[in-house]
């Protein structure tokens, strides 16, 4: 089963070290080892986004409002698990859940 | 077997086996819950059409599972089009059927069905009405009715669970033992909270209250090395010997101290204090234990007079270590006034209400009036008394208030 795991800052909580976080690379090696993770990435800040939007055959670019999570997410991952619990085990050992929040969203599956 | 009537049997089998069956086919359909449903009341429906004639098959349990599964593949034959999807189904036919051959045997399906239904990325609201469909096999018009909340409401809280389980992959296992400890509090907690559902309003759940003993028999014979399990059920067993004597003739609430001690089941009484000696035993006291040893040390005494309070009062101590709450300290200081008086009561009581974490409780108010009548301070104590009777949330407890506070008034 596939997990998009959408890493988020907490923004009421300030990014300082955490006695036993465990380390980003770590992290990326142990999971691109076992094939858990296929693909992930950092992204840049709200700030640096772009809404687009087609009304009535228009596109229409905007500098925001953007959703809630769009201002928090600061990078995804995709991982092949087995289950939710094997993905929530994975995303526990990443950094950001200690820092911030992690959101499993399973893949749309027909 | 053969001797009572089919539709007896079916009944029976219907209380016993739902669940299982039911988690058979979550397994068997790859953790389609909807249609795992579906093939055990098909199977249940079958078995009434034919039984009466046929007669009742020498395997009960085995022919509606095997009934079950092949509806299950008919259905999947029927709207598969894939000629690979086939040759999966097809393969699965021909596996051998669930090896339900002895009914005595407990199967592991359902507790991995309760662990399932009481997993944490589910919400409380979705873990309770899952466990209610799936495992006490409860309509969802019968559970919206426990809940008060709208048959469609219900509906669609079970749907959104069954479909997360179904889309999310929630796993259908026992989990590993490493998160046992963390996921055992919340099965726990579900089952309890479905008892004091029913607890609070006997007349129309009591079907409630049995399932959840039923639910917690199951737990506690299927995992004998927790503790906690037991004390759970013993406390519900405990609760549920005293439950007779709880509402007089006129249906009024009789409190603890009124209650025709007589008329506790004694069958039960004995029957929760073994499981609870053999629970403690393990020296791994939890809150479930601990309210247990509370609930015996009532169910054991021939009166108010004779209970032995100062025990009651250092397990209340011990509760509040392993499970602080302001509940729990209110507790504590009723059963200190009853062990050494209200004078040394009164000023734990006090401490309590000038927190204001009780603000809103009516028993916070009616403990704090009986125990300033009994040092002579009347006004005060009807004023308590008073706010009582305001924040008292059901008729019944508004009615046993305003004895207190005119008495022969009726």
């Amino acid at each position: 089963m596939r997990y998009l795991m959408l890493v988020c800052v907490d923004p009421d909580k300030p990014e300082e070290e955490i006695a036993g976080a465990p380390d980003i690379d770590v992290w990326v090696k142990d999971n691109d080892e076992q094939g858990i993770r296929l693909m992930g990435d950092r992204v840049r800040p709200g700030s640096d986004a772009t809404c687009v939007r087609v009304r009535d055959g228009e596109v229409l670019l905007t500098d925001g409002p953007y959703v809630e999570t769009k201002d928090l997410i600061a990078g995804f991952d995709v991982l092949e698990c087995a289950d939710l619990d094997e993905a929530v085990e994975v995303a526990s050992r990443h950094p950001m859940a200690w820092h911030g929040v992690i959101e499993l969203r399973p893949f749309w599956v027909d | 077997m053969t001797d009572e009537p089919a539709s007896e049997v079916i009944a029976a089998l219907y209380a016993d086996s739902w669940s299982r069956i039911v988690a058979t086919m979550i397994r068997f359909t790859g953790g389609d819950w909807n249609l795992a449903e579906e093939c055990a009341q098909d199977a249940f429906t079958q078995a009434l059409r034919r039984w009466p004639d046929e007669g009742i098959p020498r395997q009960p349990l085995a022919w509606l599972t095997t009934a079950a599964r092949n509806r299950a593949i008919d259905t999947f034959r029927r709207a598969s089009t894939e000629a690979a999807k086939l040759r999966q189904w097809a393969a699965l036919e021909a596996k051998a059927p669930p090896p339900y051959t002895r009914d005595s045997e407990i199967p592991d399906e359902r507790l991995e069905l309760m662990f399932t239904c009481c997993h944490p990325a589910l919400n409380l609201d979705a873990q309770v009405a899952l466990t209610l469909r799936s495992l006490a096999g409860l309509s969802t018009a019968d559970i919206a009715r426990a809940f008060l909340v709208s048959e469609r409401t219900m509906a669609q809280r079970i749907f959104r669970a069954k479909q997360k389980v179904a889309h999310a992959v929630i796993p259908f296992r026992v989990p590993p033992a490493h998160l046992l400890p963390d996921r055992l509090p919340a099965v726990l907690h579900v089952l309890y909270l479905l008892y004091n559902e029913s607890y609070s309003d006997q007349q129309h759940k009591a079907r409630l209250s049995t399932e959840a003993i039923r639910l917690a028999r199951v737990l506690a014979t299927l995992m004998p090395d927790e503790p906690e399990a037991q004390g759970l059920l013993a406390l519900m067993l405990l609760q549920e010997a005293r439950l007779a004597t709880r509402l007089d003739a006129e249906g009024e609430l009789v409190t603890l101290e009124h209650q025709d001690r007589s008329l506790w089941d004694r069958k039960r009484i004995d029957e929760a204090t073994a499981i609870l000696e053999s629970a403690l035993r393990r020296r791994r006291a939890g809150p479930f234990q601990i309210q247990a040893a509370i609930a015996a040390c009532h169910a054991t005494a021939a009166s108010v007079e004779k209970t032995d309070w100062p025990q009651i009062v250092g397990l209340y101590d011990q509760l509040r270590r392993v499970s602080p709450s302001p509940l729990v300290d209110l507790n504590r200081t009723v059963a200190l006034a009853m062990a050494q008086g209200p004078e040394t009561a009164l000023p734990d009581l006090d401490t309590l209400t000038a927190s204001g974490r009780l603000d809103g409780y009516h028993l916070l108010h009616a403990a704090r009036a009986d125990l300033l009548a009994k040092v002579g301070r009347d006004a005060e104590a009807r004023a308590s008394l008073e706010t009582a009777l305001e924040l008292a949330p059901t008729d019944a407890e508004r009615r046993l208030l305003q004895q207190r506070l005119h008495p022969g008034r009726t």
